[in-house]
């Protein structure tokens, strides 16, 4: 039995998605908890999914990080469940600080709602270990802010540390400042924790998980959690 | 007792909005224009009379909430 939670904000709209992914991918419910609620039944993976929580105010994700269920989230992480932020989950992890950098407003100032490339730069982690180092994913986007950014200290560790987990790139997988779709700071479009069981990215892999939706490439990330989870569990 | 409160984008960061109004002033024909930068500005009126007391709980409000440290500078200015 894999136990895998959505946190719901207000302005969620991708946590159906990602609940329709997951129970496709684990074989097992999913479950839906509710910002307001103190405490995550335990479990195995909890992911927060994209939209626009509480309507993008102060800032994307600044109020969603704040939420009452927000604190189990963290102290679950840090104890060691694997956290997956897509997209506007993504912004709320930067707000939280489990993840460094911010997000800003896109480079072009548009909205952007198409497919990108990413190269997956390591199989480190707990969400790309069924991906392979240099393989180029067609996912999509939707943001107005994902311009990822960090000072360079920062983005040096994350280097180093090999936790730069996806990059924006052209569909031959070369990084390029065109492929680059928000001004993203060295096309950086999902980063890891130190652990690798946090994940944060832009791009919606639960949007591109079967052959119905036009392409499988976002399944390897939920294949990799079950098979991380399955790992665990065997020990 | 009233904080205002102003939040700018720290030197370094880029600010794409902050260059749209640039261009925008420039095509109207505002010249001489070097620079602009746009910020937030937030008004918090206080409970408390202590000004000390309010400047110390609005500077940890900026750091739990209202700004983004990674980014954002902020400014706070005590007003009774």
């Amino acid at each position: 039995m894999i136990r895998s939670a959505v946190i719901v904000f207000p302005g969620s709209n991708c946590d159906r998605d990602v609940k329709v992914a997951l129970e496709a991918i684990t074989g097992f419910p999913a479950r839906m908890v509710w910002h307001g609620e103190s405490e995550i039944p335990a479990c195995d993976l909890i992911v927060l999914p994209g939209g626009f929580s509480y309507g993008d105010y102060l800032r994307c994700g600044a109020m969603a990080a704040h939420s009452p269920i927000m604190r189990d989230v963290v102290a679950k992480a840090k104890a060691g469940t694997p956290l997956l932020g897509i997209c506007n989950g993504f912004q709320i992890l930067l707000e939280t600080g489990l993840l460094p950098g911010a997000l800003m407003r896109n480079a072009s100032l548009r909205f952007i709602c198409r497919d990108a490339f990413l190269r997956c730069e390591t199989k480190d982690t707990f969400f790309t270990r069924c991906n392979r180092v240099g393989e180029v994913l067609r996912m999509p986007v939707a943001h107005h802010d994902g311009n990822y950014f960090a000072d360079e200290d920062t983005l040096d560790r994350l280097e180093e540390d090999g936790r730069v987990v996806f990059r924006y790139c052209d569909a031959d997988g070369a990084v390029t400042e065109a492929a680059n779709p928000n001004g993203s700071q060295r096309n950086i479009a999902g980063i890891t924790d130190s652990t690798g069981r946090i994940l944060g990215l832009m791009p919606h892999p639960e949007r591109l998980f079967e052959p119905q939706l036009g392409g499988t490439d976002g399944r390897r990330i939920f294949e990799s959690a079950v098979v991380s989870i399955a790992e665990a569990m065997v020990g | 007792m009233k904080a205002r409160i102003k939040i700018t984008l720290k030197n370094g960061v880029l600010d794409p909005q902050g260059k749209a109004i640039e261009h925008a002033l420039s095509s109207l024909g505002f010249s001489g224009v070097n620079e602009v930068r746009q910020g937030k500005y937030i008004e918090v009126d206080l409970a408390d009379g202590d000004a000390a007391n309010a400047r110390e709980t609005v500077e940890k409000m900026c750091k739990d909430l209202l700004a983004n440290t990674v980014i954002e500078n902020y400014d706070i200015e005590i007003a009774s």
